[in-house]
């Protein structure tokens, strides 16, 4: 079946609804996910959403800039962190405005606390920069965008799984897609396709993110041909629930609660002495990792999955309701902790993908040489970058909110302009021959060895602290799961409502990107934010302050560089 | 442990009837009922369907009954459930809505009734030109609970008025409803009679507090449909209008007045 669109945007979480709703007013546009909207991971998001309203003290776009810039190691491109920090306020009133209910200060404007990074007057102290509705603010900007699409009667295509992108050259065509409910292939033409599939957090055995964070458009575009950006910077949150990787949010501690280790000591007075439990994630998470490496986690056995207190209990029954409630909720329901009367133990998860697909301000896909016409990405899955080599926190709704408005409207521009590609039934035929050849595989393997151990090779080895010896391995060991790959077949032989087959295309875009993720992270000889080698323990601007462009080339990464706009403030050591 | 999974299944493909299946699973008491079902399809039988997604309660995609209970297969453990060593487990799809693929259920009704209610924000005055809406700490704590909602289903596979009125709009599309008729900034209860004041709408609830029972969030549902009841009888009273639940009442008592003549 060939569908016919002037824009079709892929993923139904912040960035595509945002998109969808701008794209929408003029373009006819298609919503396509592999879920049901309301359950895209951008729900998930807990603390808030960073701008500089300054309704709690005063505070600028430009300090949120700078803070950003900073914070990301100095590898984020600068004008478009001014941009993300401009457009975050008028992003937070348009979202207020269209009925998201933010918590309230006692004057009624919208609520604002404190969050890792944030500072006033470039780093003097903490600012409360953080929009909130208690910690389920990720939660109420999905409901916000999803109600609005409802409003405004977004077509969409729900449980239709992204699995082709259609190319002329560098110029879109379109995508083709897999049906759930039937099995079908789907082609849909666009002149604009946009990639807003999230993060792909799955890659670790240790993580936050949904089952569903699978990477989807950033490996279709890599075998597609198109470089990723900065792969090698993931984030670990500081604060994961032990063992399972739940997240904490950062909230917690920007309502007062704070690290201690076995011994009850505040450990951070000793890595961040001005922010504290507050300095960015990357530290707090290498802080966590250095005082379990040397015997003071909780358990004391310097394992990489002991693990430290967060403790709230001092911020009181009121507070710890009010303000944290679902982090309560989490505590009691897998931990059986009230966090009112008990420390919650906790581990660096694997969080956010700072890399991703490269694009412009505009969410045009851009690596540098090439500019591609009709495809662009934003949220998660793309890398602008604003997070460079770690994201400040709140900076992901921030990112999503404004990055997805704004190629939203650009697409609005783009189609008007663009003539009409031509895509037919005979393009789905190379993801017929994927399907069949699965479907006809016999005795194959099952998905999960393969599984288990890409999150076992890339959390042991491409984790929190990391060194060449052990990302090379980590090259050859997911070289080679990516061959017993092609020895996994489908058991479900029937065609409705197969899920076995997405789990297995998701697993193979999990294994294309973790090595990517890992090639990128062995070739990079320095440490920089969330990229931190025992090997090289310094940031090397000389020789490094350069973006990584990473194409996947057969069962190898090639790579490549582009530059990094330093227009506004010159690189200088991060200390906190 | 070794515990067994007693799972529901149903492939509308090769199926005439439903049965049951078992699977041997080996948990922790502290792991997820989803847990179980991720090992089964990874490990043991990939042809078993149910969707899952943030395993961890907040994207609502894993509502299913557990034991006859509506539940979150991400949000109950094994423990919470009372299994143990060689204990079992019943696992079966959502009640009213019809059977996709073993645990996975055609939510499409469920969701045409959401839309119904008109789920969005419809404002009461303009924006303000710059910033946001002054809504008081008060105001926002009005409507808190109905904003929690994940859109699971659990609370319309729970209903029993849904068992003798499948039109019945159901809890959920109600509690969305509520979430805009008590926020300050919205229009409240006018914009949405249409869905509300139907005999489908509000009134077929019994106040069996089912929802309330199952709901994961803690909403406290039965209390919000009630409040939605007042809202529209209040609303129509003051414009001197009769609701769709009285208008019925009426016709049923003229009904049974010109039956008595008649006899």
């Amino acid at each position: 079946m060939v569908h016919e669109y002037d824009a079709v945007i892929v993923g139904a979480g912040g960035a595509g609804l945002y998109a969808a709703l701008e794209a929408g007013k003029t373009a006819k546009t298609a919503v396509i996910s592999k879920l049901y909207p309301q359950r895209s991971h951008t729900g998930a998001a807990q603390g808030g959403i960073g701008a500089a309203l300054g309704n709690v003290e005063e505070d600028t776009p430009e300090w949120h800039a700078f803070d950003t810039v900073k914070g990301g190691d100095y590898l984020v491109d600068q004008n478009a962190a001014k941009i993300l920090a401009e457009d975050a306020v008028r992003a937070v009133y348009d979202l207020e405005n269209r009925g998201l209910p933010f918590s309230r200060l006692e004057d009624g404007k919208i609520a604002q606390r404190l969050f890792g990074g944030h500072t006033h007057h470039f780093g003097e102290g903490p600012v409360h920069r953080s929009c909130y509705a208690a910690d389920r603010t990720g939660h109420m900007i999905l409901q916000t965008l999803y109600q609005q699409c409802i409003k405004n009667d977004v077509q969409f295509y729900n449980e239709f799984q992204v699995v082709d992108l259609l190319l002329e050259g560098t110029t879109v065509r379109g995508v083709v897609t897999f049906e759930l409910e039937t099995g079908e292939l789907h082609v849909f033409q666009a002149k604009a396709v946009l990639f807003a599939t999230g993060g792909f957090g799955r890659m670790f055995k240790i993580t936050s993110n949904a089952h569903a964070n699978t990477g989807d458009g950033p490996a279709i575009l890599a075998r597609a041909g198109v470089p990723l950006e900065d792969m090698e910077f993931f984030q670990f949150h500081p604060t994961g629930i032990r063992g399972m990787g739940i997240l904490i949010t950062e909230g917690v501690r920007g309502e007062g609660g704070i690290l201690k280790n076995r011994d009850g000591e505040r450990f951070m007075e000793h890595y961040a002495p001005t922010m504290l439990d507050l300095a960015p994630r990357d530290m707090v998470s290498r802080a966590i990792m250095t005082e379990i490496a040397a015997g003071r986690g909780v358990r004391g056995d310097k394992k990489i999955d002991d693990y430290v207190w967060l403790d709230a209990s001092h911020l009181g029954r009121e507070v710890v309701e009010k303000k944290i409630p679902d982090i309560a909720e989490f505590c009691r329901t897998y931990l059986d902790v009230d966090p009112a009367k008990e420390p919650m133990p906790v581990q660096p998860t694997a969080h956010y993908a700072m890399g991703g697909i490269p694009t412009d301000v505009d969410g045009r896909v851009d690596t540098g040489k090439v500019v591609y016409d009709g495809l662009y990405a934003a949220g998660e899955a793309a890398c602008v970058s604003v997070h460079g080599a770690n994201r400040l926190g709140t900076n992901s709704l921030v990112d999503l909110v404004v990055f997805g408005r704004r190629a939203g409207q650009h697409i609005a521009k783009y189609v008007k302009g663009a003539s009409a590609p031509k895509a037919t039934e005979a393009d789905a035929d190379h993801a017929r021959k994927r399907l069949v050849t699965l479907r006809n595989r016999e005795g194959g393997r099952h998905v999960g060895p393969i599984m288990q151990q890409m999150h076992e090779v890339m959390m042991d080895k491409v984790g929190v602290y990391r060194t060449q010896k052990r990302m090379d391995e980590a090259v050859t060991e997911i070289q080679k799961l990516r061959e017993e790959f092609k020895e996994i077949a489908v058991q479900d032989r029937g065609a409705g409502f197969n899920a076995e087959i997405l789990e297995i295309m998701e697993l193979e875009n999990l294994l294309d990107l973790s090595l990517i993720t890992a090639g990128s992270a062995a070739n990079r000889t320095e440490s920089r934010g969330a990229h931190s080698r025992e090997d090289f323990p310094d940031r090397d601007d000389d020789k490094w302050l350069k973006h990584t462009l990473a194409g996947l080339d057969g069962n190898a990464v090639s790579i490549d560089y582009k530059p990094v706009d330093v227009s506004i403030w010159k690189p200088k050591p991060r200390v906190y | 442990m070794r515990v067994i999974l007693s799972i529901k299944r149903f492939n509308p493909e090769t199926d005439s009837i439903p049965n049951f299946q078992t699977f041997m699973v080996k948990v922790e008491p502290t792991d997820r009922i989803l847990d179980a079902l991720m090992d089964i399809t990874q490990n043991q039988d990939g042809s078993l369907g149910y969707r899952r997604s943030c395993a961890h309660g907040v994207c609502g995609s894993d509502a299913m009954l557990i034991n006859g209970t509506e539940r979150l297969a991400c949000k109950t453990l094994f423990k919470d459930i009372g299994v143990t060593e060689g204990g079992s487990v019943r696992i079966e799809p959502l009640r009213h809505l019809s059977v996709q693929k073993d645990l996975m259920v055609d939510q499409s009704p469920f969701f045409e009734k959401f839309r119904s209610v008109k789920p969005y924000f419809v404002a009461r005055e303009d924006a303000p030109p710059r910033g946001e809406y002054v809504q008081s700490q008060k105001e926002r704590a009005l409507f808190d609970e109905a904003t929690k909602c994940i859109n699971c289903a659990a609370c319309y596979s729970a209903c029993p008025v849904l068992d003798k009125n499948p039109n019945f709009i159901g809890p959920m599309a109600i509690t969305n409803a509520a979430r805009f008729l008590f926020d300050s900034r919205d229009k409240g209860v006018e914009a949405r009679l249409e869905g509300l004041d139907t005999k489908d709408g509000v009134w077929p609830c019994e106040s069996l507090f089912e929802c309330t029972r199952v709901c994961p969030r803690d909403i406290p549902i039965t209390k919000l449909i009630n409040l939605t009841k007042r809202e529209v009888r209040k609303y129509r009273k003051g414009r001197g209008e009769l609701t769709a639940e009285e208008m019925a009442a009426d016709k049923k008592t003229t009904e049974e007045k010109s039956k008595e003549k008649r006899a």
